[in-house]
């Protein structure tokens, strides 16, 4: 876009308090978008932040964009609706597991098969935080909460595997300790025409605090964090010495020095056939195993907002712009004298 | 013995007819009745129609629940319903006749398909011996036609198999009624040609039946049974047939050229209400958008969204999904953005019956949010004035930044009626002002955007996404008038609740005043909303014309209702409010003005009859002792 006015992080944020807990995740989060938005080339009022309930869905109020704070779990739809009615815009949607996995997961999953124009920034945390600690759909097996007393008993979700289901166009995982990392990603997303899914593995230092520590931490993530890279082996480690292959459909952690570089999967992020995208997702169902991080998934595919107004163009082209009165006379008249 | 009328050539006149026609759910009564009603249309009678269909799509052949009627009143002068009882009712087999003969007025005319009374089709009907033989339609006039054969012999030379033959044989019935009640023949076969295009055997057959039908008229020498009912003296103008479903849709694409910005729809399957999504998907080329959205929350979620955007976000439903909605609905209400709900009431509670009408979800519309959550209620009292409703509820919700409920019914959505098209350049207008600039100064001299700054009828500014310097935040958190900075101050909270009370009641002073049809002298008055509207009207002509007097109150407006209201019910004697529900709107009127309204009601899945509140109103006026 040209003509855009230069901006810095101050012009993007807005006067009002944040009121996250002193250390939480969702701090970075916001300055790395922050930071970022400047780099975007676009309007501030072109941008909007829609959210539903949560933590992660007071995001919006320190934006200084258009910003709405919808009602549990239903961001998503609200935002398909404001995406299909204003291409124009930039539209962004914020929310936590709760949100977005539970109350709010049918309207995820059908943004993400639409293909909808939407960034949309899951921040996971594993947790129900504004409520105050129940066990959230990505809460792992045998969490003891609240609301579990006696640990829970549910298999919980895999965002990256859930989003891929169904049939997203761009997957990408990050966590809220590396704000480089989160700005590609996020920078990613808002390049990505239709839905992007972008899952953050955002720390809640008061009810689920250390969740993602084993992965995140400074001195762990190189063993431990998968960094996919486009063209390139899937490959991690201190020195790169481990690598994933795929076996009979399924990836698998190695050691390069066993099999030989050559016999790593090339990770293809624009794989029109999700299923190594999938298996890659498939790594790590815990936070204690070295877990895939990066673009999953980014393919090209017709975005749902330019399609409806496409059909709109070609019948307009086909029967003229709308006349009423033609519409009113539409059915067989008769006349009366 | 001997009729005049029975010479050759001549027909007796009829003022009106109405007309039941009654078969298997397979057997295509609804395409035949709809066929009459347009052949009518054409011809120039008013009309009112009445489809009755099961919610099953194919019930058990030949059974009582798999029986689908539609009843037409044809009439040569202004009618309102589709009549009370029948006067002619075809039935296609035992189970139609065995259902609907109760309904048939005493002496009316029973034309059956005499194919279809087998042993089979009289047992699964419950009929213990042929009706046609043991007495049952003593009293009546039965025309019978073996309707199956006679189709499949006319179809016989055309290359049709038998058994796709007997699907034409309703083409069979109506070109037998077309007969009977002179009706004209050309429409029905260009539309046979127009809608079976591409499928010549299927043209042939159902042409062939319809021909064979007509014939069986003259050479069964039922001249005695042929009635005519002249057009209809309504006022001069271009006229169509229209249902209610088409003309709300059409009201939402006229209002939405009134207010020159583009209409958005957010839906999700439900009977009776789908039809809605249906016209409006097909008229892409008005700008139109529509979502089928995964759910009923989705639908309006979207709806809300678009609004947002600057758009007429709009969703329709009926009661199930109003149920779904209520947490959205009460989000724009805090947010104060337009939307528009539409809802096309069925029986309920719960599933209930989803193809019979009710109009029981007024007070979920008034009351069904939670918090104090006012918006405004619009109604619709007949098929074609669901196009005015439409555009009556944009009108509210737009210019009043709110949503705004539009109330219709299953009646009033598939029931057709003659509409005297309107002058497009005489819809008015609608008002639209988006922000565009700053409109408050802070302390320090800076111009900011407040979105809760209000105007004179205490609106807030329509700022959508895009405006320059307008950037704000807005949500479902109690915010502080003016700012729109969240703030849970207890003053504020009481002070908000009371404005979005007041902003509603407001709009009384934006909407017409109550005014009364027929006497305003008169010590009765009936008060209505909805589509009693139309067996209301009937019942006062009737009680007009045998020389007392009536007075009717319909309401369009149901929140705010109009400022007149309260003093023009207080000057009656006594006050009747007929609804299909429980009470809804009596108790509203009793809490609301203390006045000593008696309520009427049926809740069976079926309109009103005209009788039944000619009576009802009989008895009321009876009690004032102004009864001759």
């Amino acid at each position: 876009m040209t003509d855009v006015p230069v901006t810095t992080r101050k012009d993007w944020a807005t006067d009002q308090e944040v009121r996250w807990c002193p250390g939480c995740g969702d701090y970075s989060i916001l300055t790395a978008v922050q930071l970022l938005m400047p780099e975007l080339e676009v309007r501030r009022e072109d941008t909007v932040f829609v959210s539903g309930i949560g933590c992660a869905a007071r995001f919006p109020y320190y934006m200084n964009t258009y910003g709405l704070h919808a009602i549990h779990g239903r961001s998503p739809a609200v935002a398909t609706g404001l995406a299909m009615a204003r291409g124009d815009l930039h539209v962004w949607v914020v929310g936590g597991d709760g949100d977005m996995m539970s109350i709010g997961g049918n309207h995820l999953i059908h943004a993400l098969r639409r293909n909808v124009n939407l960034n949309i920034l899951l921040f996971n945390n594993q947790i129900y935080g504004l409520t105050k600690g129940q066990y959230s759909p990505t809460s792992e097996r045998g969490k003891v909460t609240k609301s579990t007393p006696h640990g829970s008993v549910e298999q919980p979700f895999n965002a990256i595997s859930l989003a891929l289901g169904a049939e997203a166009s761009f997957v990408a995982r990050t966590h809220d300790m590396d704000r480089g990392h989160m700005q590609e990603m996020f920078r990613r997303a808002h390049d990505h025409p239709g839905a992007a899914f972008v899952e953050v593995f955002q720390n809640c230092n008061v009810f689920n605090d250390g969740a993602f520590a084993a992965l995140t931490k400074r001195d762990a993530r190189d063993s431990m964090l998968i960094d996919l890279k486009h063209g390139e082996p899937v490959r991690f480690g201190t020195d790169g010495e481990l690598g994933v292959v795929i076996e009979d459909g399924r990836a698998r952690v190695v050691t390069v020095a066993e099999v030989g570089v050559e016999a790593l999967v090339v990770h293809d992020e624009t794989d029109p056939d999700p299923s190594v995208a999938y298996s890659l997702s498939r790594l790590a169902n815990t936070n204690d195993v070295p877990t895939p991080i990066g673009v999953f998934r980014a393919v090209d595919r017709s975005e749902y907002g330019s399609a409806v107004t496409a059909q709109i163009a070609a019948s307009q082209a086909k029967a003229g712009p709308g006349d009423l009165h033609k519409l009113l006379h539409s059915r067989p008249t008769w006349q009366v004298a | 013995m001997t009729n005049i009328a029975q010479r050759a050539g001549e027909v007796r006149k009829a003022d009106g007819i109405v007309l039941r026609f009654a078969g298997d759910s397979g057997d295509g009564m609804q395409l035949t009745g709809d066929r009459f009603t347009s052949a009518s249309a054409l011809f120039g009678n008013d009309l009112a129609t009445l489809p009755e269909f099961p919610a099953e799509i194919r019930a058990p052949a030949g059974t009582l629940a798999g029986v689908s009627s539609f009843q037409v009143h044809i009439s040569d002068h202004d009618i309102t319903t589709p009549g009370d009882a029948p006067t002619v009712l075809v039935a296609m087999n035992p189970a139609a006749l065995k259902s609907d003969l109760p309904l048939l007025q005493p002496g009316g005319t029973v034309i059956v398909n005499s194919d279809a009374f087998n042993e089979r089709n009289l047992s699964k009907a419950g009929y213990e011996s042929d009706p046609l033989e043991d007495g049952t339609l003593d009293g009546y006039t039965v025309v019978t036609a073996p309707m199956t054969d006679l189709t499949k012999r006319a179809c016989q030379d055309l290359g049709v198999k038998p058994r796709d033959a007997e699907r034409s044989k309703n083409f069979f019935a109506l070109g037998l009624v077309s007969w009977l009640y002179s009706r004209p023949v050309e429409p029905t076969v260009d539309w046979i040609d127009g809608k079976f295009a591409g499928r010549d055997t299927v043209i042939a057959a159902n042409k062939a039946a319809f021909a064979a039908g007509h014939a069986f008229g003259e050479t069964a020498e039922l001249g005695a049974s042929r009635l005519m009912v002249a057009p209809a003296a309504l006022d001069p103008g271009t006229y169509t047939n229209i249902n209610g479903n088409t003309a709300l849709s059409w009201g939402l694409i006229a209002a939405s050229q009134l207010a020159g910005i583009p209409l958005f729809l957010g839906s999700y399957p439900i009977t009776p209400a789908s039809d809605i999504l249906h016209e409006l998907a097909r008229h892409k080329n008005f700008g139109v958008r529509t979502l089928q959205a995964e759910d009923e929350i989705a639908a309006v979620g979207a709806a809300l969204g678009a609004a947002y955007g600057g758009h007429i976000g709009v969703t329709t439903t009926s009661g199930p999904g109003m149920a779904l909605k209520a947490e959205t609905v009460g989000l724009a209400v805090s947010l104060e953005l337009p939307l528009v709900v539409i809802d096309i009431q069925r029986g309920g509670p719960s599933t209930g019956l989803p193809t019979k009408t009710e109009a029981a979800d007024l007070l979920m519309a008034m009351y069904g949010r939670h918090g104090e959550a006012p918006l405004p209620i619009v109604s619709a009292q007949s098929p074609s004035d669901c196009f005015f409703a439409a555009i009556e509820a944009v009108r509210i919700a737009v210019e009043h930044r709110t949503p705004v409920i539009l109330m219709s019914d299953g009646y009033l959505a598939n029931s057709s009626e003659p509409w005297r098209i309107p002058d497009v350049e005489q819809l008015g207008s609608i008002n639209i002002e988006f922000a565009s600039r700053p409109n408050h100064v802070n302390d320090d001299g800076e111009a900011v955007f407040w979105p809760f700054r209000r105007d004179e009828r205490l609106v807030r500014p329509w700022a959508i996404p895009g405006t320059p310097e307008l950037m704000h935040r807005i949500g479902g958190i109690e915010k502080e008038d003016g700012s729109g900075n969240i703030s849970y101050e207890p003053d504020n909270h009481q002070a908000m609740v009371r404005l979005r009370a007041e902003r509603i009641a407001l709009i009384a002073h934006h909407i017409p005043p109550a005014e009364v049809v027929g006497d305003p002298d008169a010590s009765v008055a009936v008060v209505s909303w909805g589509s009693t509207w139309g067996a209301i009207t009937s019942a006062r002509r009737r009680i007009e014309s045998a020389g007392h007097r009536l007075a009717h109150i319909h309401l369009r407006h149901l929140n705010p209702l109009p400022a007149n209201l309260g003093d023009l019910l207080r000057s009656f004697e006594r006050v009747v409010v007929p609804e299909m529900n429980t009470g809804q709107l009596c108790r509203m009127l009793r809490a609301e003005f203390l006045v000593d309204a008696r309520s009427v009601t049926k809740v069976s899945g079926q309109p009103f009859t005209a009788a039944e509140l000619v009576e009802a109103c009989w008895e009321e006026i009876g009690t004032t002792g102004a009864a001759r």
